[in-house]
């Protein structure tokens, strides 16, 4: 019996040690990746001070409301107009991190859905009863909404500032819009303080590569909005993509004409956030994140340098967007052909990233079992 | 010939390992079940989605809305009679029937565990497990041995399974590249001790060779009296990794219990005592039943002794029909030959996946995909994309995009699905697809109408060929 158990032991220990060693030669001499260090990159350089800046320029956007509303005039209207773009912008660099709280109170649905229906919006304002937190308003808020009042409810600037000047008392309008910025307000502050208080430790000790661990769900997140919020929502939705029929009516910024610079900033934070850096960073070399990740696990499996395929992706869509109107609504009715170029160069990433990056780094998209595919 | 095999088939051996079988068997599934209700999968694989993936000839197999659950309910129910011995038959027969039409509901959720699961069960139907031990028995009569071949039957199937996954195994991609694991293991790092060297290529190579290694060796390993019990010790060590290293639920345990079998009838025996020793704790707490007593002779046939069990000397086989026999040698034919069909398509085997399944390819491939569908709208001329979302879960989406039968039955749905709206469409789909860490490729040819093709076993031409080679089994 003990001869068995030694025999088999030597066998299956010598065919080891032999594959061991021939193999041993191409090893390369790297330490464990590090996720943990990973997430803390994230969390603490990207995402806690996106919300940071976010949230301040939505403290700025609800000061200029205010201002507006109580003194309304030309320059006023067009310092709240800045304070808009401002935090837009702002948004635009933490959409995509669709986690923790921000997850749970769907902060995205109530933040940026376009096209705003007008129509109902209009309703609502002069009705005066409403709840902002109910599903049914989320496209009569956030940022189109705002955009609304500010651009788009008058043909004219004058005729803006002439319809906030009205003397009404509870005047409907003025009311609307600063609920509007307080509700985004409302929205973003516990997200940041959920961040800032407990959750940041969380994320950043739930460390593991299961589907429910935070870089998982993270990357899911990730590639989630770029692929519906950027590629579809800001790009193919109007182009017709989805139903053949070009919708100039559901560009972002309709209103403001400022659709290329909201789509620029949302394509260049997602780029960052591949390379591990926060969008404001101007720093040359890249943090830890998916681009290090990713150079990590080609040196193991050999393969092509997907990182930098990527990235050279992320510039020929830029390059190719640069191409654009700023007001997307124009370009759809003009020459929607560019819509649809920019769409294909934004949807080649979408297969580097979902098939390629997910297959590399070993990410799932669903908890169910599995015994390969 | 006739005479050895006439031989072997009445020969008769101890009942214990076949009871001991039946009531881990029961039991796992019973756990599986709940195990598979409170993950929450119920409603999400089988009443969340909208369209199901069916089975090529069962496409009237589909979940029965809210009922689905009771469809589990059953399943539960039926396990746990076959681990008691209650009803056995009729207990055995529920089981498989309701689980294997769990299965067929949608193939998204196709996993070779459970595909053994319900071959395992049909043969249970076949085999008198309920003879000894159980409840069954207890009311009409306990046998302690089975005729031999009964109990070959699971080891069969088990060396099976065992030795087709190791066959597969023999290729260049997990014996040359070490693939998937290259993919699966690095990231693995954050287990204690083995975590600090899944990232050395040596490790992993070890990894693949040793999988290998072991799944071809581990039948005969368990069949040698000598080398039982490091066998088994390697079932334990391999089974315990593989759910340390990778997300693949109950079936490490179902594995490790019904390996088992290979033991001879004492261990069982010791076995039964314990459980025993359990179920008595219980029934002298619940002595009030009323307990039908079968007074024939001194024969006391106590579920809780059994020690005093019936001796039927008399060889049981003589009454085994003959059509059993025949059933159970065609259905071992099929299971020997069916992983060998792919044989008969052209191209790659782990690209096309026709004659993947049913195969025992376990953990064999990384593969994903990214299938856009484009509508032609030959109405009102017009082209447009689908947003898969619209009609797929994530889950569906993913197992959709690299399986041509899958993106073939969907492509024909999203057909009917425009033609309600008055629309006369053609599809086609771009997909990519990277397999084992290869770069992604065009997957299926662009300019083919899916609408125009049949579903059938016959190989699908529209399948781009693999840029790469995989050599071997």
């Amino acid at each position: 019996m003990k001869k068995t158990y030694l025999i088999f032991g030597l066998i299956v220990l010598s065919s080891l040690m032999f594959i061991g060693c021939t193999e041993n030669d191409s090893e390369i001499a790297t330490d464990n990746f590090d996720r943990k260090a990973m997430l803390v990159n994230w969390a603490d350089n990207i995402i806690i001070p996106g919300y940071e800046s976010y949230v301040a320029s939505l403290e700025n956007l609800d000061a200029e409301a205010e201002t507006f509303t109580t003194s309304p005039s030309l320059e006023n209207l067009s310092n709240l107009r800045t304070a808009w773009l401002n935090a837009n912008l702002a948004w635009q660099k933490v959409a995509m991190f669709e986690i923790g709280k921000a997850e749970a109170i769907t902060l995205i649905n109530f933040t940026n859905i376009y096209p705003t229906n007008t129509e109902y919006m209009i309703e609502t304002i002069e009705s005066g009863d409403y709840d902002l937190t109910s599903t049914n308003k989320q496209d009569e808020q956030g940022f189109p909404a705002i955009e609304y009042m500010i651009y788009g409810v008058r043909d004219t600037d004058q005729g803006i500032v002439d319809l906030y000047s009205q003397e009404i008392a509870n005047h409907p309008y003025k009311v609307f819009l600063l609920d509007l910025t307080e509700r985004l307000k409302a929205l973003a502050k516990p997200v940041l303080d959920d961040w800032k208080n407990g959750y940041r430790d969380t994320f950043v000790n739930n460390e593991g590569s299961e589907a429910t661990s935070s870089f998982n769900k993270l990357v899911n997140d990730y590639i989630f909005y770029y692929e519906k919020h950027l590629r579809a929502g800001k790009i193919g939705i109007p182009a017709g993509v989805f139903t053949g029929s070009s919708a100039p009516e559901k560009v972002e910024g309709l209103y403001s004409g400022k659709s290329k610079e909201l789509f620029m900033a949302g394509l260049d934070a997602t780029q960052a956030f591949f390379n591990g850096k926060s969008p404001d960073s101007n720093l040359a070399v890249e943090g830890i994140g998916l681009k290090t990740y990713l150079d990590f696990v080609q040196d193991i499996s050999g393969g092509e340098d997907l990182g930098e395929l990527i990235n050279v992706q992320f510039e020929s869509a830029k390059q190719q967007a640069e191409e654009l109107e700023e007001n997307f609504s124009i370009q759809v009715e003009t020459d929607n052909s560019v819509m649809l170029q920019t769409y294909d160069e934004l949807q080649k990433n979408v297969v580097n990233m979902k098939v390629d990056m997910l297959q590399a780094l070993n990410i799932r998209v669903d908890y169910v079992d599995a015994d390969g595919d | 010939m006739k005479l050895s095999i006439n031989r072997y088939i009445n020969q008769t051996t101890k009942a214990a390992p076949l009871a001991v079988f039946r009531i881990f068997f029961g039991m796992m599934m019973f756990i599986s079940i709940i195990r598979f209700w409170l993950n929450g999968w119920i409603e999400k694989l089988y009443i969340e989605p909208t369209f199901f993936f069916s089975y090529y000839g069962f496409e009237w197999v589909k979940p029965l809305g809210v009922y689905t659950y009771l469809l589990f309910v059953i399943c539960a129910l039926s396990a746990l009679a076959v681990a008691i011995g209650y009803r056995y038959k009729w207990a055995i027969i529920t089981f498989f029937l309701s689980f294997t039409y769990i299965e067929l509901m949608d193939k998204t959720t196709y996993l070779n565990h459970y595909y053994f699961i319900s071959l395992l069960s049909f043969l249970m139907i076949f085999l008198p497990a309920e003879k000894y031990f159980s409840w069954d028995a207890r009311q009409k009569g306990s046998s302690d041995v089975v005729s031999k071949w009964s109990i070959d039957c699971i080891k069969l199937l088990l060396g099976i399974v065992y030795f087709y996954a190791g066959l597969a195994k023999l290729n260049s991609d997990w014996l040359f590249r070490a693939m998937p694991l290259k993919i699966w293991l690095p990231g693995r790092y954050d287990i204690p001790i083995l975590g600090d060297f899944l990232h050395h290529e040596w490790v992993i190579y070890a990894f693949s060779w040793g999988g290998a290694i072991y799944d071809l060796c581990i039948p005969f390993l368990l069949l040698w009296k000598r080398s039982r019990t490091f066998a088994f010790a390697l079932v334990v060590i391999f089974h315990v990794l593989t759910r340390v290293l990778f997300p693949i639920g109950m079936f490490p345990y179902i594995m490790i219990v019904s390996a088992l079998i290979f033991f001879d009838a004492r261990v069982h025996e010791r076995i039964l005592k314990v459980i025993n020793k359990i179920v008595s704790v219980f029934s002298t707490a619940t002595r009030n039943l009323p307990q039908k007593e079968v007074a024939i002779g001194e024969e006391n046939r106590s579920l809780t002794s059994p020690a005093n069990r019936l001796k039927v000397t008399r060889s049981e086989n003589a009454r085994t029909p003959k059509w059993k026999f025949t059933l159970l040698t065609t259905f071992f034919v099929i299971q020997l030959s069916l992983p060998w069909r792919y044989l008969l398509y052209p191209g790659e085997l782990f690209w096309t996946e026709e004659g993947f399944r049913f195969s025992w390819r376990v953990m064999l491939m990384e593969k994903a995909g990214h299938a856009n569908f484009k509508i032609v709208d030959r109405t009102y001329g017009e082209t447009f994309y689908v947003d898969n979302g619209d009609f797929l879960t994530s889950f569906q989406e993913k197992q959709m995009s690299f399986q041509p039968d899958f993106i073939l039955q969907y492509a024909r749905f999203l057909r009917d699905h425009f033609a309600s709206q008055g629309k006369e469409v053609e599809v086609y789909v771009e997909s990519y697809v990277a397999l084992n860490g290869r770069r992604s490729q065009l997957y299926i040819d662009p300019s083919v109408d899916l609408t125009k093709q049949k579903e059938s076993f016959k190989h699908k031409n529209w399948i781009l060929p693999f840029k790469d080679e995989i050599k071997g089994i």
